[in-house]
């Protein structure tokens, strides 16, 4: 067991060392001598001008060809990536130090070391595409257009919360931003998602579906029925695989035979991605939708990486080392890389930096001092939302003799 | 849209035999109901049996999808065991023939319904309940899909949550068990953890119930599984009339609603009207005024019942039949009504003895109904076994018109 623990360990970092190794082979370049500027950028101000970028490590690709590895960006879009990623991780680990204070109680899964597979994702997608996730769900739904203050709120179980309080850390919904949750149970929003596909192919809506599921549901059967009926109807749906690498607390070698999850959609085409590179997510997020419009569904596997444990009741670090989980933040860290990058191409400076940073952390403060001044929901609150009146659904007290709710 | 009710009220006043009722202070407007014109005695107690106000029917916004002349709530009232129809004009079909009506005319009506199931397309339906559907409305809105409940069940509330309707087949009750995770979390809790974002507008049907020496994984009755997921509308028909009231309301509903078929009863042959209906989801149906005893009842059990209660006619006893019809959330106030006027209750149901319906049901009386009470509540129930394959040993297993008998015999003679 410690044999292959290291092993992992040792693979982890090899990729890292990949990444940045100055004298690597001809087909990995890395970063720093593959920026291709179309234009010479200016130290002060922040242009908005388009640049293509070489991403590393390449794709893999099941039954489909591979896209470019350039990907075409902008000075803009860069710094965007930075400012959310940091929004982010200070979110979460801003949600780790509430739950340790006990402001949330139950379960709480943190996304920080997986930001870059929601942003980048985000990049690639518009209003008319759907999301639905599992239960690591806080970053995603920010992304889809949720605000601090709602998330912060929903973790207390305050009334200002997205979903009023009453779904918690692993049921946060946004509606009009074509969110559909914040999942508890594992695997079972893979037929949700291909539900929403087959809504958006029914009512001609011209989007996707993106489904995200983790490398533990990977294993789940109702995911291959799912693809089994998406393939077959030709639903608009990608189904993501967020690969962490851990099923909680079973590392995946011992929970798969095959743990090339891209593969296991068999007739439907997958790609695996460097999820750990938000420039990478987006040109295979890109790449997958216009195939997915076009012909059906497809499967995107990122690998990726969570640095807290499973949730927040577990330490993480059982079930592999912490050199391993050092070694992925200094190698493979996505808020590190774009750091990086904006540095070289000399875009921003240290100092503009650290001033996103300072502003992610004062919204990211402000929000949580207002969430925890947010009121508890009302007693009402308890019977509400639980039938939709129409054709005479009423809720009634224990009692059963008065109506107690009028429902809304 | 205060006058697009008004106007929607006035026009639903069609036939001759709907009567309408004094407008009571609490709504607007006037309360519309089918009734048989010789029972205008019975008046009183009907309107006693009619809660759902129109304001409820009206008041949603999808409900405005321009129908006119749909009367919400029609009530059975006494007619020698059998449910309600209209003297004049109506239609004689099978019950699984009304099923089909009702869902032909929602398909129609609204084209976010769609059906979703296994062979409910190309093959007509296993009970030919979407028999010529899939000619009259396409492939894409009668979905044949694959063996596998627990993602189509999941793929329909998906697709539910964008404002769809689909209408979930499961071609026996019990396949549904393996869509239960979708079914308990997804469907019934979906419109509470989202603060109310979302609406699942579905409809899971199919045929349960002990049929015909099917086997134990072929007899299942899933009632009891479902009553307790909050957030779930459970229905049960039992005759043409309220099965295609019942599946136009379910679908129509904004609530999931599971609606129970039994394998039985569909080929039971009544008269329904001509004109549109629907039938409240929440309501119980009264079959046989009387006042001696209250025998609460739901699906094939109520012609067991009804068999039964011909032997006690003539016995000399008065039994009160109510068809519960709604499973979730129990129709209090007519059963209530029922327990002040004959203090004696009998439950007949077809479900298991333990945590059944009847077990609920027997709960929810005592405790609001036991000070008018003179005895015991009686439930007779399935006995907790598998049902088994052999002819006699499955007729033991559900209970018969002479237990009923003896039970209400029993009941009644405690002073």
């Amino acid at each position: 067991m410690a044999q292959q623990l290291c092993h992992r360990t040792r693979s982890l970092l090899r990729l890292s060392a990949i990444v940045s190794s100055s004298s690597a082979s001809s087909s990995l370049i890395p970063l720093s001598d593959s920026i291709i500027p179309r234009q010479q950028q200016q130290r002060a101000g922040f242009a908005a001008d388009a640049l293509t970028v070489d991403v590393p490590v390449p794709f893999k690709a099941h039954k489909c060809d591979a896209p470019s590895l350039s990907v075409e960006t902008s000075a803009q879009e860069l710094l965007s990536f930075f400012k959310t990623m940091f929004t982010m991780r200070r979110m979460e680990i801003a949600a780790d130090s509430l739950y340790k204070s006990k402001f949330i109680r139950g379960f709480c899964h943190l996304y920080d070391g997986q930001e870059a597979v929601c942003v980048g994702m985000e990049a690639s997608l518009n209003q008319k595409d759907c999301i639905i996730t599992a239960y690591r769900d806080h970053c995603i739904h920010l992304g889809r257009g949720g605000t601090l203050l709602e998330v912060f709120s929903e973790l207390m179980g305050r009334k200002d919360g997205c979903s009023l309080g009453k779904g918690g850390s692993m049921h946060m919904y946004n509606k009009k931003g074509g969110f559909f949750g914040g999942n508890g149970i594992v695997g079972a929003q893979t037929p949700l998602g291909a539900g929403l596909a087959f809504a958006q192919k029914y009512l001609k809506v011209d989007g996707v579906t993106l489904t995200m599921y983790g490398d533990g549901a990977a294993n789940q059967g109702q995911l291959f029925e799912a693809m089994n009926i998406a393939a077959l109807w030709s639903l608009p749906v990608i189904f993501v695989c967020e690969n962490n690498h851990y099923g909680m607390g079973t590392a995946e070698w011992r929970s798969a035979k095959s743990p090339e999850y891209y593969k296991r959609g068999d007739y439907v085409p997958g790609m695996k991605v460097d999820g750990m590179d938000c420039l990478a997510v987006k040109q295979a997020v890109k790449y997958a939708k216009e195939y997915t419009l076009k012909n059906g569904p497809f499967v995107l596997e990122f690998d990726t990486y969570r640095y807290h444990g499973h949730s927040m009741s577990d330490p993480g670090s059982t079930y592999r080392t912490r050199d391993e989980i050092s070694g992925v933040r200094q190698e493979r860290d996505p808020i590190e890389r774009i750091r990086k990058l904006l540095l070289s191409l000399e875009i921003a400076s240290v100092s503009d930096l650290k001033t996103l940073e300072k502003e992610a952390k004062s919204e990211v403060d402000e929000a949580l001092a207002k969430a925890k001044e947010s009121p508890q929901p009302d007693t009402s609150e308890l019977f509400s939302h639980i039938w939709v009146k129409g054709y005479g659904a009423e809720a009634y007290g224990a009692d059963r003799k008065e109506v107690v709710v009028k429902l809304p | 849209m205060a006058m697009a009710w008004q106007a929607l009220a006035a026009t639903a006043v069609t036939t001759g035999n709907v009567v309408p009722l004094a407008a009571s202070s609490s709504s607007r407007f006037p309360r519309l109901q089918l009734v048989t014109p010789i029972l205008s005695h019975e008046l009183g107690r009907c309107r006693l049996a009619t809660r759902s106000s129109a304001t409820s029917y009206f008041g949603t916004a999808p409900q405005n999808r321009g129908t006119t002349n749909v009367t919400t709530n029609a009530v059975a009232t006494k007619e020698a065991f059998t449910s309600s129809a209209t003297t004049t004009g109506g239609h004689e079909l099978l019950l699984f023939e009304a099923l089909r009506e009702g869902l032909e005319e929602e398909l129609d009506r609204d084209p976010t319904v769609c059906v979703i199931g296994e062979d409910v397309g190309h093959y007509g339906g296993s009970y030919k309940v979407t028999k010529g559907f899939v000619e009259k409305f396409g492939d894409w809105r009668l979905l044949d899909t694959p063996i596998c409940e627990n993602s189509f069940t999941g793929m329909a509330i998906g697709a539910a949550m964008t404002g769809l309707r689909p209408v979930i087949e499961g071609m026996n009750m019990g396949f549904l068990l393996l869509a239960y995770n979708q079914i308990a979390n997804n469907c019934g809790m979906l419109h509470y953890t989202s603060g109310g974002q979302f609406t699942i507008p579905v409809v899971i049907r199919g045929p349960g119930g002990v049929g015909r020496q099917l086997g134990a994984e072929h007899s299942q009755r899933l009632e009891s599984y479902f009553q307790s997921v909050p957030g779930l509308q459970m229905v049960a028909c039992s005759t043409p009339y309220n099965a295609k009231g019942l599946m136009k309301a379910a679908i129509r509903s904004e609530n999931p609603v599971i609606l129970f078929e039994h394998v039985l009863l569909y080929n039971l042959k009544e008269k329904i009207p001509d004109e549109e209906y629907t039938c409240c989801l929440e309501e119980a149906e009264l079959v046989r005024p009387g006042e001696d005893i209250t025998i609460l009842t739901y699906s094939r059990m109520r012609y067991h019942v009804t068999q039964a209660a011909k032997t006690l006619v003539n016995k000399g006893y008065d039994p009160e039949i109510i068809d519960i019809r709604s499973l979730k959330p129990f129709d209090m106030y007519t059963i209530g009504q029922s327990v002040k006027k004959t203090h004696r209750v009998l439950i007949v149901e077809e479900c298991m003895r333990t945590g059944g319906i009847g077990a609920s049901l027997r709960a929810a009386i005592m405790e609001n109904f036991f000070h008018d009470l003179d005895a015991p509540i009686g439930c007779l129930s399935s006995q907790d076994v598998p049902t088994p394959y052999s002819g006699p040993l499955e007729e033991l297993t559900v209970v018969q018109p002479p237990q009923i008998v003896a039970a209400v015999e029993q009941l009644c003679s405690r002073e």
